[in-house]
Order: C-alpha cells, then structure tokens, then sequence
C-alpha cells in the first residue's frame, strides 16, 4: 500500500486568550489558552475525500489552517508526501506550496476586488517556480483554468464584482488549480452558496478531482454534503476526534454518541415523521472545557470515568475508529 | 396565489379575530385566513427606473399554521416577511396590492398604526440574536418593556409573564438569567429569548426570517421543536422563512417556493417536497445532497437566478427551464391548482393534471 499523502499525528494548536499583561498583574488572573485543536491524528490517502464535520467552534477550521500552513502548531506533526512539515523551520518550500492549495468558504472576503480574474487567477503561477513561460503562455493557461471551471476567457477581464456568489467561487477554484496542485484544503467551500449553485460546485469539484486526480480535505458543517463527497470522515468535537471512519459505516452505522446525536439532528426530507429526540445543551467553551471526555456533559451513556479519563480513539471495525469508553465497553 | 387574478386586491376576506382563541385545533382546509395577502408588489425605485422585488404574490396564512417559505437568496423571501410587519426600508416601497391581518389593510396603514399590531399582533424573529438584542438592557428589561408597551400590565404583572414566557421557550435557571445581558448567553440561547420576546404578548402570527440559519445543527433542531410545540400549544401562526428546504419539511404544515419575486409553487409540504410540480422547485429539490441516499452527481439547475434588473419576460424561470416551451417566453403563468390545496405558476401544470 502507498503511504498516505497527509499523515496527521497528535496535532495540538492552542491560541492565547489571555487579558493584556498589565491586567493580568492587576487582577492576578492566569493566562487562559483556547484548545482549538487537541490532540489529533488522522491520514488522507491520494485521491481521496476526507471529510472533516463538526460544529462551530470544534477546530474543522483550526486545523485546515494548520495543514497549509497558515497557523503554526503548537504540537504533533503533519507529513506531506513522506516529508515532515512541521520539523523545517521557517517558510515551507515553494514545492510544497505550490503542491497544497486552499479553496476559503466566503468567495466575497477570499478575492481582491481591485484586482482583475485573470491576473487573480494567474497569481499563484507567478509565485510558483514553474510559472516563467512568458506572458502568452500564462494567457493561454488561464483561459485554460476558466474553461475548466465553467467560465469563458472574456470573463478574465472583468473584476470579482460582476460575479455571483457561485462564479466567484469557481474563480477560487481555478485559482487554486492553477498551480497543478495534488492537494486542495476545502473549507466550507458551499456553506455561502445557494443549495442549486452548492450543487453545480460540488458537482464541479467531483469533475476535477476525477481528471486532476486531486486528493481533498473537505471541511463542512454539513452532513448531508459531507455524506456526499466524502471517502472517509472524521468527527471533531471541541478540538477532538470522536470517531473517523469511511462514509458508509459513519453514517450507516455511527457508533460514538455525538455522531449520533449529529445525525439525528438533520432534517429529514423524507418527511418519515420520526420523532426527533433533540439532544439538550451546547458545545461547552473550548477555554475550560469539561475534564475527561468533553461530550460527558452532553452524552447519554456518561458514567464515572468519563468524567475522568479521557477516552482514546480504539478500533471497532476496519477502518473505523470510535474514542469513546462506552463503546470501548460495550455499553453504546 | 389561492384565488385568481381578477380578485386581486378587492374585498377584505377576513373580519376581525376574536383575540385569544386558544388554543387552535390543527389548521384545516377551509375557514378564514389569518392573513391574506393579494396581489402583493413590492418595488425598489431606483435612478434608472424600478426594479420588482415581488410580483403578484397571493398567499394565505392560516390560524395556527407554519407557512413555509423557500427559495435562494435574492429571491424575495425577506421581502414578504418585511412587507408583512412593515418594516420595509425606504426607498423600497408597496406598489400595489393588500395585507390583510384581522380585517386590515397592513399596506395601508400609517407607522403609527402598524406600531400598535406589531409585537403586539405579530411577532418578529430574525437571523441574528445577537443583532436583535439590544446589548445595554438585560433581557428581563427588555421582555417587560415590550410587555408593557403593547399590554395594559403593571410592571409586577409584567415581570412574572416575562419569566413564565423564559420558562416556555427552554431557559435554565429563568429567573437568575433575568437580569443578564444578551452578550452573557450562547447563540442557541439568545434565539430563544428572542423567540421569547416575539411571543410574550402571544401574538396571532410570528414571522420568523431565517430563525435557526445562524444556529450548528444540534441547536436548529431544539429551535424548530421549539417553534412547532408553542405554535400548537398557543395557536399561533408562524410564516417560516429559510433556504433550508429540511427544516421546511420537518416543520411547515404548507409550503410557499420563490423564484425572483415571484411565487412559483403553493401546497402541502408533503405534496411539495415529494412531488414538486414546477420545474424550478423540482430542481431545487433533486440539488439537496442526502444522507443514505448516494449518487454520483447531483442534478443541477443550469444558470443562475436573474438580477432584479434583468428577469426574463413571460415565465421568469424560462431561459434556465429543461421543459419550456414557446409560450413561456412570453406569457407570464398563471397559478393552476394541481391537487388538493397545490398551486402552481407553470403552463406545463395546466397540461400535467388540469
């Protein structure tokens, strides 16, 4: 078997909240840390969708950012390829770069309005090392891209403006194809989108990892677009992974009872009728969450050690890996 | 979209409500309406000439019922729901057409008289708690303050029915959480007390515009059972507007879909959601991604929904419709009934099942 194309493992991100240093000496209060992301260990193999759901707040976001590079970790390790991203200090290699690429949730904030499309679809050319063929053959590769993501050429000249929501986030996404990447971090790519736009660029997304043979990080809210494009998902809760698994067990047979509870909290469209047994309460704040397993507060089966001990991912099938103590003991 | 063109704009069709009728069995079929609006168009005057922001839009809410509006952003969802409790901005404006709300035209009536039935008569709630409170009063001052501008209450009388309405909607500890401000609760939970302050004077309608789009999906659920238990408890009406056709099919007892400020398609959000009539909203419902239900691609509606300034003639969805045919292009459609309580504004509709 290959080995993964991104190999997460123990990946801890942290950002501090504290009150400025005078308060702090006044008021004698601690420094406070947000856990975003902790503890986390994941892989992605080429070629494939991997999904991370959850809701605000669990750190799909956090760790997107982490991956390309955006955010610095404050623990554990990312590999790309086989090479460790974590360990090189300073700027990642233009190699890297050019190979990870980002598609951001709000195609209004992620496009520079003074800019041109085609000079905003060529940037990441004229930054990677590959892109010095001259001003004609940049013309041609960026028609190129439009006509791959459903744009004519003409449209290069105009700016984001003349766009609609939908047609801008085609323009990221020729963007960020442009430097004939493998790997494309997409972070809630449809969550601004109308549902029949959402399904022209999900559609559109399948079509190019098809002839790209492009390999995805797909981050969303949404289960029933998660259910969808995903190969794998993983299952994030306050900063940790509660369950991972492929599409088919996750959603056909989801063990942890947050995953549970997820599901039974999207709206049915079959109009079955079944009643919904909404589970009560929010996701704590990450600042101080809860000791032991942070669902405890929330989660039907929480017993003793669950306020205690905080469960590690354990496999309950191929390919399927639950951290919860109640599943780990046959009580879920 | 219930009755037919010529109607538009006449009569009153509703007499006044008895005011606290609780509770209301299941809406049914037939009786009168709470709210009628007819022949509604709303428009955006602009330097070069007006844009339609609503078209002709009939539509019935009945006493008790979750009237479901669908349709993508742009396509005059808000307007109604702005048009309703008047809260339309300057320079957008009614051109034409009647709401009728217990034996009143809200279309003609002045600020001040429209001051007395909103909040009062009709509910509000909108996307964002947060911006719908105001930070500097704690929530306990706000739900009485609104208590005693639209009811004869003493401020004791006020107090105990503001905690009462906080117990109803779900908040832990009420009586503690009084005296906080907005900026001290949770998203989930500010959606309740803004829930809380729409129906304290227990209105006969709430309009709620994207009431849980703001919300993770955990919290939706607990605010769409919310809305459905104390609209059956209370009666009350509620106009649901949403691009989220799951939380339309899990709430609304009738569902409205919009297309460029027009309504396309009226019915029974069992009829509408498993057998749309119109094209656009069958294509709207083939787009939804499901769980357990796999396919390779999703079918998708070509194109995009037009701008205000630039909505085809005839049918406005013509030019992006797999089925037109010649007359689309030039003959606005008339809504045909296609079942019991089902309307659509589509010529195939007319051929389909006359």
């Amino acid at each position: 078997m290959t080995p993964p194309l991104i190999q997460v493992e123990n990946l801890a991100c942290r950002f501090d909240v504290s009150p400025g240093w005078a308060s702090r000496l006044l008021s004698g209060a601690a420094r406070t840390w947000v856990r975003a992301v902790d503890g986390v260990g994941f892989s992605i193999r080429r070629g494939e969708t991997f999904s991370l759901v959850g809701e605000s707040g669990s750190g799909k976001s956090t760790i997107a950012r982490l991956i390309v590079g955006l955010e610095r970790p404050s623990g554990g390790s990312i590999a790309f390829d086989g090479q460790d991203l974590t360990a090189a200090t300073g700027r990642r290699t233009p190699a890297v770069r050019r190979r990870m690429q980002m598609i951001f949730q709000d195609p209004y904030a992620s496009l520079n309005p003074r800019w041109r499309v085609r000079n905003l679809v060529a940037e990441p050319l004229r930054h990677a090392d590959s892109g010095n063929g001259g001003r004609a053959q940049e013309r041609e590769t960026v028609a190129r891209l439009l006509r791959m993501v459903g744009l004519a050429e003409p449209d290069g000249e105009k700016f984001p403006h003349e766009f609609s929501g939908g047609q801008r986030q085609r323009i990221c996404i020729a963007r960020a194809i442009s430097t004939r990447p493998d790997f494309l971090v997409c972070d809630e790519p449809t969550s601004a989108l109308d549902v029949s736009v959402q399904a022209q660029i999900l559609n559109l997304m399948l079509d190019l990892q098809r002839e790209l043979g492009l390999t995805y990080l797909f981050i969303s809210h949404n289960l029933a677009v998660v259910s969808h494009v995903s190969t794998r998902v993983g299952v994030l809760y306050l900063g940790r992974l509660c369950e991972v698994g492929g599409r088919e067990q996750l959603f056909e047979r989801p063990r942890h009872p947050y995953t549970r509870m997820l599901l039974d909290s999207v709206p049915d469209l079959s109009l079955s009728g079944r009643a919904r047994t909404p589970v009560s309460g929010e996701a704590p704040s990450p600042i101080s969450p809860p000791p032991g397993c942070t669902f405890h507060p929330r989660c039907p089966l929480a017993e003793a050690r669950c306020r205690v001990e905080r469960p590690e991912p354990r496999a309950v099938g191929p390919e399927h890996e639950v951290a919860c103590h109640a599943v780990e003991e046959g009580r879920g | 979209m219930t009755t037919t063109r010529d109607q538009t704009g006449s009569a009153p069709p509703s007499p006044a409500q008895p005011p606290a009728a609780l509770p209301t069995p299941e809406p049914s079929a037939g009786g009168e309406p709470l709210l009628s609006i007819r022949g509604l168009c709303v428009e955006i005057p602009r330097r070069r000439g007006t844009l339609q922001a609503l078209y002709d839009v009939n539509l019935d809410v009945r006493a008790g019922e979750i009237l479901g509006i669908v349709g993508e952003s742009g396509a005059g969802k808000s307007m109604i729901c702005n048009a309703v409790i008047g809260l339309l901005e300057p320079p957008v404006r009614i051109a034409s057409g009647a709401v009728w709300f217990e034996g009143r035209n809200l279309a003609a009536l002045d600020e001040a008289a429209l001051r007395g039935i909103r909040g009062a008569r009709i509910g509000a709630v909108f996307q964002d708690p947060l911006t719908s409170l105001n930070p500097l009063y704690t929530i306990g001052d706000m739900l009485v303050e609104t208590l005693r501008t639209h009811l004869p209450l003493t401020p004791r009388a006020a107090e105990a029915r503001a905690l009462a309405t906080l117990e109803e909607v779900g908040l832990p500890s009420a009586r503690e959480r009084m005296g906080h401000y907005p900026h001290q609760f949770s998203g989930g939970m500010r959606q309740r007390v803004v829930i809380a302050l729409a129906l304290c004077t227990q209105p006969r309608l709430i309009v709620a515009d994207e009431p849980t789009t703001a919300l993770d999906v955990s919290l939706q659920a607990q605010i769409i059972t919310l809305l459905r238990r104390l609209c059956r408890d209370h009666g009350t009406a509620v106009i649901l507007v949403t691009h989220d056709m799951g939380v339309i099919a899990e709430t609304a007892h009738r569902v409205a879909v919009m297309y460029a400020g027009r309504l396309v398609e009226l019915g029974p959000v069992r009829a509408v959601v498993q057998d749309p009539r119109h094209p656009y909203a069958r294509g709207l419902m083939d787009a939804i991604p499901r769980i357990g239900r796999p396919v390779g691609r999703l079918a998708q509606i070509e194109g995009t929904m037009p701008r205000l300034d630039a909505i085809p003639a005839g049918c406005a969805f013509h030019p992006r419709c797999p089925r037109r045919v010649a007359e689309c292009e030039r003959v606005a459609p008339p809504a045909y009934a296609v079942g019991a309580d089902h309307h659509v504004a589509c010529h195939l509709a007319a051929e389909d099942r006359p």
